[in-house]
C-alpha cells in the first residue's frame, strides 16, 4: 500500500475547492507515506486541474451524477486496483455520504472532518474537531487502508508543477442500486452553501425579526459571502436550519465571519471560533461574541449593517 | 411496518467540556446525558410511522449502564420495545460500533431503519451509513422529508444549496436531519407506561461477536484538548455607524484580505 487517493466532487466542470484541498494535503502526506497521489473523478475533463493540484492519475468512470451504492461500488475499484495507504474525501454532503459506506466496504477506519492530516510511523494521524468544536481529538488510524473526510477551508489549496493527470478508465460495475435519484429541487433560489463558504455574514436574535434576515441576506450578497445564522433565530423559525453555525448546525471556519446581534452562545462560538478574521457588531459590550472576535463593533447593528453594504458595494464599483 | 430507531446517548449541548486525566476522553463527572438531538427527530418519524401504519418501534443503544436512561425516555415518547447492548463505546470506533448495531437489528424485525445524522459530541456522522452498507440495504442520508410508501420509501436528502429527492426499497436506512419534524415530548400516560417495558439487554458476545473485533480497533483517539483560548481583538464604539462601516471594511481589506 502506497500513495494518496482523494475521491474529486465536480461542480461546474471544474474540481471543488475542497477536493483540491484534498489533493494538496494529499501531497503532503505522499511524501511521508511513499507513492503517488491519484484522484477519481466522474468527468474525464478534470484531468489538468486535477494534475495541476498534484494527482499523477485520474481514475474516471462515467456513472453520472452522484448516487451512493454506484459510486461506493466505483470507488472500491479504484481503490482495489491502486492500494493507496490514504483515501480522501472533502466533507461535503457527498464525501460523508460516501466515505462511511465505503470504509464498512473495506473494513477501513475513518477520521471525519480532519482540519490537520500527517502520515507518521505507518499511520494516518487527523485532528477533528469534536462536541462542536468545544474540543480538538487526535486519533490515529491504522488498517490496510486510512479514510479521512477532510473540513472545507482547512488546507491551503496549493497548485504543484505536475502536467495533466494519466487519465485511467474504470469500467462501471453492472449492480442494480436500490436508492435511486427521483429529482432535485433547490432548496432556496441562489443561496450558498455555509459549509464551504469563504465569507460568512452571520444573523442572531438581535435582528428582533425574521423580515430583518434581508440586511444580512444584502450584506452577504454584497461580499460575496453565505448567510450564517444562529440557533435561536432557527428554532425561531426565522430562516431555515441550514443556514445553523454551531452545534445541531454546522461547524464552519472561512476565512471571514460578520457576526451581527448574536451574543454569542457556548454552541455558537464553538461552531465558529476557528474561522481565521471574526468581526462582530453587538449592541451589548459584554456579550460573549467579544472575546472571540478579532475586531468587535459596540453599535447598533441597524444603523451598521447597512452602512457598511453600502461602504462594500462603493468598493466594489470601483 | 417495523422500524428500529438506534439511540447515542451524548453529553447535553449545554455541557461545558472538560478533559479527563487521562487526556484522551471527556471528564464525565457532573455531565448530564441526553438523547442525542438528532436521534429525537428520527424516533419521531418511527413513531409517526407506527402511528400511522401499525407495527413496533424498537430502540437500540451501544453503551454502558446508563444509555438504559435514554432508552426510558425514548419509550416514554412512544417506542415500544428497547434494547441495550452494553459496553464501553469511548473504547470502539465507528465501524465497532455500526458492526455491534448491525447485528442488534438483524436480531429484531425491521422494514426501516432510522439514525440522527450524527451523534452530537463525537460529530463522526459515520455509524448510520457504515450499518447501511453492513446489512446491504440503500441509505438515504440527512433527511429533512420522508414519506413511507407500499414496500418503499421517499426522502428528500439535504446536500450543499438543495434538496435530492430519493427513493429506495424496504428495507432501508434512513439518517435524520434537524426540520424533519417536529418531536414531540412524553406524556405523563407515556411516563408512566413505559415503566412496564422491560428493556433487553444483551452483550456483544449474545450477539455472536468478539470483543476483541469491536474494541480498540483501526481508529483509536491519542489526546483531546481543548481548543486554545483566543485572544480578543479590538472593541470599538459604533456610535458613528459610517465611521464604522469605514472601519470594517479597513479591517477586510487589510487583514482578511477579502474585498
Amino acid at each position: 500500500m502506497a500513495g494518496i487517493l482523494v475521491f474529486g466532487e465536480i461542480k461546474d466542470g471544474k474540481l471543488k475547492k475542497v477536493s483540491r484541498e484534498a489533493l494538496s494535503i494529499g501531497r503532503k502526506l505522499a511524501e511521508a507515506a511513499g507513492g503517488d497521489v491519484a484522484a477519481f473523478a466522474s468527468d474525464r475533463n478534470v484531468a489538468g486541474e486535477a494534475g495541476r493540484y498534484g494527482a499523477k492519475k485520474l481514475f474516471v468512470a462515467n456513472v453520472g451524477p452522484y448516487t451512493t451504492e454506484l459510486y461506493a461500488a466505483v470507488l472500491e475499484q479504484a481503490i482495489v486496483q491502486m492500494q493507496p495507504a490514504v483515501v480522501l474525501f472533502g466533507a461535503t454532503s457527498n464525501g460523508r455520504d460516501l466515505a462511511p459506506r465505503v470504509a464498512a466496504r473495506l473494513k477501513a477506519g475513518v477520521a471525519s472532518d480532519a482540519d490537520r492530516l500527517e502520515w507518521r510511523g505507518g499511520k494516518l494521524i487527523a485532528r477533528r474537531p469534536v462536541y462542536s468544536g468545544k474540543a480538538y481529538a487526535t486519533v490515529e488510524v491504522s488498517g490496510t487502508c486510512a479514510i479521512a473526510t477532510t473540513r472545507p477551508n482547512a488546507f491551503p489549496a496549493e497548485e504543484s508543477q505536475g502536467g495533466a493527470a494519466e487519465v485511467v478508465e474504470i469500467a462501471v460495475p453492472r449492480i442494480e442500486a436500490k436508492a435511486k435519484l427521483a429529482g432535485t429541487k433547490a432548496s432556496e433560489a441562489g443561496e450558498m452553501s455555509i459549509a464551504e463558504a469563504d465569507i460568512i455574514v452571520a444573523g442572531g436574535r438581535g435582528l428582533k425579526e425574521a423580515a430583518n434576515f434581508s440586511l444580512i441576506r444584502d450584506l452577504a450578497h454584497a461580499i460575496g459571502g453565505a448567510v450564517g445564522a444562529s440557533r435561536a433565530t432557527v428554532d425561531a423559525g426565522w430562516i431555515d436550519h441550514q443556514h445553523q453555525v454551531g452545534q445541531t448546525g454546522r461547524v464552519v471556519s472561512p476565512n471571514l465571519y460578520i457576526a451581527a446581534g448574536i451574543s454569542g452562545a457556548i454552541q455558537h462560538l464553538a461552531g465558529m471560533s476557528s474561522s481565521k478574521h471574526i468581526i462582530a457588531i453587538n449592541k451589548d459590550s459584554e456579550a460573549p461574541i467579544f472575546r472571540v472576535a478579532d475586531l468587535g463593533i459596540v453599535g447598533d447593528l441597524f444603523q451598521i449593517v447597512p452602512a457598511l453594504t453600502e461602504e462594500v458595494k462603493k468598493l466594489k464599483a470601483h | 411496518m417495523n422500524s428500529v430507531v438506534c439511540i447515542a446517548q451524548v453529553p447535553d449541548t449545554e455541557a461545558r467540556i472538560k478533559i479527563a486525566g487521562d487526556g484522551r476522553r471527556i471528564d464525565e463527572t457532573g455531565i448530564k446525558f441526553i438523547v442525542s438531538p438528532y436521534d429525537e427527530y428520527a424516533l419521531e418519524e418511527a413513531i409517526r410511522v407506527k402511528d400511522a401504519k401499525g407495527g413496533d418501534v424498537t430502540v437500540i443503544s451501544f453503551g454502558p449502564d446508563r444509555v438504559q436512561q435514554a432508552l426510558r425516555e425514548c419509550l416514554a415518547r412512544g417506542a415500544t420495545k428497547a434494547l441495550h447492548v452494553k459496553g464501553e463505546t469511548a473504547e470502539a470506533d465507528s465501524l465497532g460500533i455500526a458492526e455491534v448495531l448491525a447485528a442488534a437489528i438483524r436480531s429484531v424485525p425491521h422494514d426501516l431503519v432510522f439514525f440522527g445524522k450524527q451523534g452530537v459530541g463525537t460529530d463522526n456522522s459515520l455509524v448510520g451509513p457504515m450499518v447501511a452498507e453492513l446489512l446491504g440495504y440503500p441509505q438515504i442520508n440527512v433527511v429533512t422529508h420522508f414519506e413511507a410508501g407500499e414496500g418503499k420509501v421517499t426522502a428528500h436528502r439535504e446536500i450543499e444549496g438543495a434538496e435530492e429527492i430519493i427513493e429506495a426499497p424496504m428495507p432501508a436506512v434512513v439518517t435524520a436531519q434537524k426540520g424533519l419534524n417536529e418531536p414531540r415530548y412524553a406524556s405523563l400516560k407515556g411516563i408512566m407506561a413505559a415503566k412496564k417495558i422491560p428493556i433487553d439487554s444483551k452483550s456483544v458476545s449474545d450477539l455472536g461477536l468478539q470483543d476483541s473485533e469491536i474494541f480498540n480497533q483501526r481508529v483509536i483517539t491519542v489526546k483531546l484538548e481543548l481548543p486554545p483560548e483566543k485572544q480578543p481583538g479590538r472593541k470599538i464604539d459604533g456610535g458613528d455607524a459610517a465611521a464604522a462601516a469605514r472601519e470594517i471594511v479597513k479591517y477586510i481589506r487589510e487583514e482578511a484580505k477579502a474585498l
